[in-house]
């Protein structure tokens, strides 16, 4: 009980710090005593986006177990703006757009706050499709008539793939790790790739890449002294894992004006001064090609941060989701672990885990919930733990391990699909090369907007510099400056996009994050919409 | 120097405590076995699918053809897929935005979750709100959020059957909270007396312990016991009571093998009981795709019900579920077929009825067959798997087998296990994993193996336990300090 109020007290402190790099100011609510099940005090609650009105009086003077102010404080600290409070806005506006169509000047919402591919009409990979059909319906492959609808090698695949799962059962639990001829898979696509060996032992397959970050922290963080080195701007998945398995996030600052350059001496910085609060900082999380940013690093860059949580003693935790999306010649993407072995670093050199997962790339399958994680340079008795935590969900979905084998090993030069395959994929790729130059300039051309190229990921992250009428009048509404922003451009033009304090942001700047996914004939009303709306809010609110 | 980044002192505690059984040291070792060349039985998880139970067809034809909605377009699918899961895939397909391969809502596919309501609606008799229904990547993944929304730190504690499933334990562990056993009487088919519960929560509230929440499995895991109506209602005026929430792990609500006590839902129950405990009780409830006649366990398709969590709570819930921005897609097709299967007079009703029948009664046979060859045995005491899918033996193992499990640094149950294993090839999960009372010993396995080799697989067990009596009750020549 004690320790709870501790708890609690810290989490207040550790909330003032992180100010400085969100602009919203979210208190952790004050908790009862646990021991009686008298009625709760009110709680003052100041959430700066809550859309959703005050404490009904259910809530407060209940003597129901289970109420808002008895629960898991991590819970109400976590934020996860992505799908946050103008994602409700817009749902509400979509409902009533069905309703009364003539009442908005626009005819539909476009969400261009989560990197959704396929919401927005990008089509599957018909050759992974083909496989997983297959496999999920088995008895097809004794049928005649599958040849006149499977092409011959997804046909061929199916059955390589159902005879390395015991009994062909892809209704069965697997390996907690994931089926251990799909890891084998994985481990030779890795290789494939890096141009080092993987081993299959190191992989753990996983409901996409986010649990498998949720394990990692899980184990790292036993208290908030312990400290997690994230990027700001940052992806909330990290920021919201942190908060809720009772961590630190220490944040170091990307640089906007260099590309979204990371400086070592800023890391080295954050740390020692993060290590002189007494945290022990545990990982460094690096998030390649970048989300919301969209850099990719530099190979140098790379080998510096390397060698920085070699020195420091840190775990490299490396975010590659978007590594088949870079749209630049000048930048290729190199995988953390690659640049470690390049550097002549291995098993007992550095612990890194590196993440990947089928919702990005050009395959865009998020809903099918796949991913990895590769685990290298830990001690077998923490890869004990790991496979512990692994084996209390049993293990991940069968059909997404297929799938995140399939990613790993697409079609090769000579195989039936293989000129269809890279049709799509080259197509879908340049497409989102061209939507992410497009809307680049058009952010560009606006007034006080600067944007950073996409070079990778689905993303853009332009600056906006707000009037102080603007920043004004957010302040009488109540709500952060770019959220007003937001949720201005929402109800002109429907488009969704995620305000920048969801991310992070140097104090006193703000951004928003939008995708580049609308398919490629909705660009242009997109653009127009969001110029005309740009150049009224001005209007309205220059200084 | 070079820093270790991360090793094993340095490991959040709450890891390195909890403990899964069910894919555990026993586990494990049947693996290595395996790789070996051994022929293994798997019987350490209830995963039918594993051991030759075949999926149904008609839901593998229809997320086949969500999987590929090519084929829809192709003049000869209909060589392939009869029209009623051509009609559902259509169907299904119709409530995403963008097919299987989009992020649904983080709750899950709000048709899907309207159908599950109906569901529970036609089951119980009373309305549920979909809103109130959240879709999760396996029920596992679902008891995790709510234990997590409820465990602030050590001093809550959950009230958690024993013996149980593990995942509670090691969730509760993983959390950082506090486990209050109350114990189910083996001398009453496992039976739940209000009485244990009480001095299960006096005890613990003595130590300063907030007892929050209590779990039930019904039917039980790895018990099997189904609770009477009667029962239920006790559980919830306890709830109501002493101000817990209760968590109802329903999963197994489709394997019910004996006639006596049908599956009832503690939701209606808790309906019937009207004022003031419908409004007053807090209930989640949990459901799956993973067991029933299904077993599509490699799916992981789960949901959780809420009744009477207040909304903003729900709000919290509805956030940490955006975090994993949504459940698997094709399983939450998986449990909208579940709910709502073919019906009378559909062209695949004759099909899936037959299926469905086939499993549930070769259930009940294999129930049978298992507990009455258990009862066979001397040494050993079976309560009846009255449901769910496995068998929970009491052996009492001589003195002499306590002993040398002590001298080879083993728990007596896990001992016994592990020896069953090496002979037989016989994988269980002993009963330390579940809990049980001091001093007496138990295995968990499965009633999953295909009927047909259920005979031979309990001669074989027979043989070693013989064997094993032989070697250890007449071991008079053991010297004693």
């Amino acid at each position: 009980m004690r320790r709870f109020l501790i708890n609690q007290a810290k989490g207040l402190v550790d909330h003032s710090r992180r100010q400085h790099h969100k602009s919203s100011s979210f208190l952790s609510p004050q908790s009862r005593p646990l021991a009686s099940p008298a009625p709760a005090s009110l709680v003052s609650l100041s959430r700066f986006f809550s859309s959703t009105s005050e404490m009904s009086a259910s809530d407060s003077t209940s003597s129901l177990p289970v109420t808002l102010d008895s629960i898991n404080p991590k819970v109400l600290k976590c934020e996860y703006a992505v799908r946050g409070e103008i994602v409700n806005i817009a749902q509400k506006l979509q409902e009533d757009l069905k309703a009364n169509k003539g009442a908005y000047p626009f005819d539909e919402i476009i969400y261009c706050n989560i990197g959704n591919p396929q919401s927005l009409g990008q089509l599957p990979i018909r050759f992974f499709r083909e496989v997983l059909s297959l496999c999920d319906h088995p008895s097809l492959l004794d049928e005649s008539e599958t040849h006149g609808l499977f092409s011959t090698d997804s046909i061929d695949r199916a059955w390589k793939i159902l005879d390395q799962i015991p009994g062909r059962a892809t209704g069965a639990y697997s390996h907690s790790q994931g089926i251990k001829g799909l890891r084998d898979v994985i481990a030779a696509g890795i290789e494939a790739r890096d141009g080092f060996p993987a081993d299959p032992n190191d992989i753990f397959l996983t409901d996409g890449a986010s649990p498998a970050v949720h394990m990692m922290m899980q184990l790292l963080l036993s208290s908030e002294k312990d400290g997690i080195l994230c990027p700001i701007p940052q992806y909330p998945l990290y920021s919201a894992s942190i908060a809720l398995h009772g961590g630190s996030l220490v944040p170091y600052y990307l640089d906007e004006a260099t590309g979204w350059g990371l400086e070592i001496s800023d890391l080295k910085k954050q740390l020692e001064e993060a290590r002189s609060k007494g945290i022990a900082v545990r990982a460094l999380v690096v998030i390649n090609p970048g989300n919301p940013t969209g850099q990719v690093l530099a190979e140098e860059n790379q080998r510096d941060i390397v060698n920085f949580c070699k020195q420091e003693g840190l775990v490299l935790l490396a975010d590659e989701v978007y590594q088949e999306n870079v749209y630049v010649p000048d930048k290729k993407f190199h995988s953390f672990k690659k640049v470690a072995r390049s550097l002549g670093y291995g098993e007992k050199d550095i612990s890194l885990v590196s993440f990947q997962s089928v919702s990005k790339g050009y395959y865009g399958e998020c809903g099918k919930r796949g991913g990895y994680m590769e685990v290298t340079g830990f001690t077998s008795d923490v890869r004990e733990q790991i496979y512990k935590m692994a084996s209390v969900n049993l293990c991940s979905n069968i059909s997404g391990q297929i799938l995140a084998s399939l990613v790993m090993s697409p079609p090769k030069p000579g195989d039936d699909s293989y000129d269809s395959y890279m049709a799509e994929r080259d197509g879908i790729l340049s497409s989102m090369a061209k939507r992410a130059k497009t809307l680049e300039d058009a952010l560009n051309s606006l007034e006080g907007v600067t944007c950073n190229r996409a070079e990778g990921a689905m993303y853009l992250f332009p600056r906006i510099s707000l009037p102080q009428k603007a920043i004004e009048a957010a302040e009488a509404e109540k709500t952060a400056p770019d959220a007003f922003y937001c949720k201005r451009l929402l109800n002109a033009t429907g488009v969704v996009v995620v305000p920048g304090s969801g991310f992070g942001q140097v104090p006193g700047t703000w951004h928003f994050r939008c995708t580049i996914l609308p398919q490629e004939d909705k660009i242009p009303a997109i653009v127009n919409r969001l110029t005309e709306f740009h150049k009224s809010f001005m209007d309205e609110f220059r200084d | 120097m070079a820093i270790k980044a991360l090793d094993y002192d340095t490991l959040n505690e709450n890891v390195k405590k909890c403990q899964y059984a069910v894919r555990g040291e026993l586990y494990l070792r049947a693996s290595e076995l395996q790789k070996e060349g051994k022929k293994i039985i798997f019987t350490n998880v209830g995963n039918p699918h594993a051991l030759g139970q075949k999926p149904l067809t008609f839901p593998r034809q229809v997320v086949a053809l969500c999987q590929a909605p090519f084929l829809l377009d192709d003049p000869n699918v209909g060589m392939l897929f009869p029209a009623d899961a051509i009609a559902r895939a259509k169907h299904y397909l119709s409530l995403t935005s963008g097919g299987l391969g989009a992020y649904s809502d983080s709750r899950g596919l709000p048709g899907v979750r309207k159908e599950v309501a109906e569901f529970i609606q036609r089951r119980d008799g009373y309305p549920s709100d979909p809103e109130l229904i959240f879709l999760t990547d396996g029920a596992s993944k679902g008891v995790m959020q709510i234990l997590n929304c409820v465990i602030r730190g050590d001093g809550d504690g959950i009230l958690v059957p024993v013996p149980q499933y593990p995942l509670y334990s090691a969730t509760i562990s993983l959390l950082g909270g506090t486990l209050v056993p109350y114990y189910l009487d083996e001398s009453e088919n496992w039976g739940l007396d209000v009485n244990n519960l009480r001095q299960s929560v006096a005890q613990a509230r003595s130590q300063g312990i907030t007892v929050r929440a209590m779990v039930i499995i019904n039917p039980g895991n790895p018990t099997g016991q189904c609770l009477s109506e009667a029962n239920i209602r006790e559980i919830l005026k306890f709830c109501y009571n002493e101000k817990l929430v209760l968590l109802g792990d329903e999963v197994y609500q489709q394997n019910i093998y004996q006639d006596e006590r049908p599956f009832i839902s503690s939701k209606k129950v808790l309906m019937e009981m009207g004022s003031p405990f419908s409004k007053g009780v807090q209930l989640v409830s949990f459901h799956t795709v993973s067991k029933g006649y299904w077993g599509e366990c490699g799916q992981r398709g789960g949901y959780f019900e809420m009744t009477n969590l207040p909304p903003r709570v729900v709000e919290e819930i509805y956030k940490v579920s955006s975090i994993a921005l949504s459940p698997n897609v094709p399983a939450q097709i998986f449990m909208g077929l579940m709910v709502s299967p073919p019906k009378p007079g559909d062209i695949s009703y004759d099909q899936f009825t037959r299926e469905s029948k086939g499993t549930l009664e070769s259930l009940r046979r294999r129930a049978r067959i298992m507990t009455d060859g258990f009862n066979s045995c001397k040494n050993i005491v079976c309560n009846f798997t009255e449901g769910a899918m496995y068998s929970f033996p009491q052996i009492r193992l001589p003195p002499g087998a306590i002993q040398a499990a002590k001298q080879a640094g083993k728990v007596p149950d896990v001992f016994y296990c592990l020896k069953l294993l090496e002979a037989t090839g016989i994988s269980t999960v002993p009963g330390s994993g579940f809990g049980q009372k001091e001093g007496v010993f138990h295995l968990r396995t499965t009633i999953l193996p295909a009927e047909e080799e259920m005979p031979e697989i309990m001669d074989s067990f027979k043989k070693f336990n013989d064997e094993f009596m032989t070697q250890y009750d007449n071991n008079v020549g053991y010297s004693r300090m």
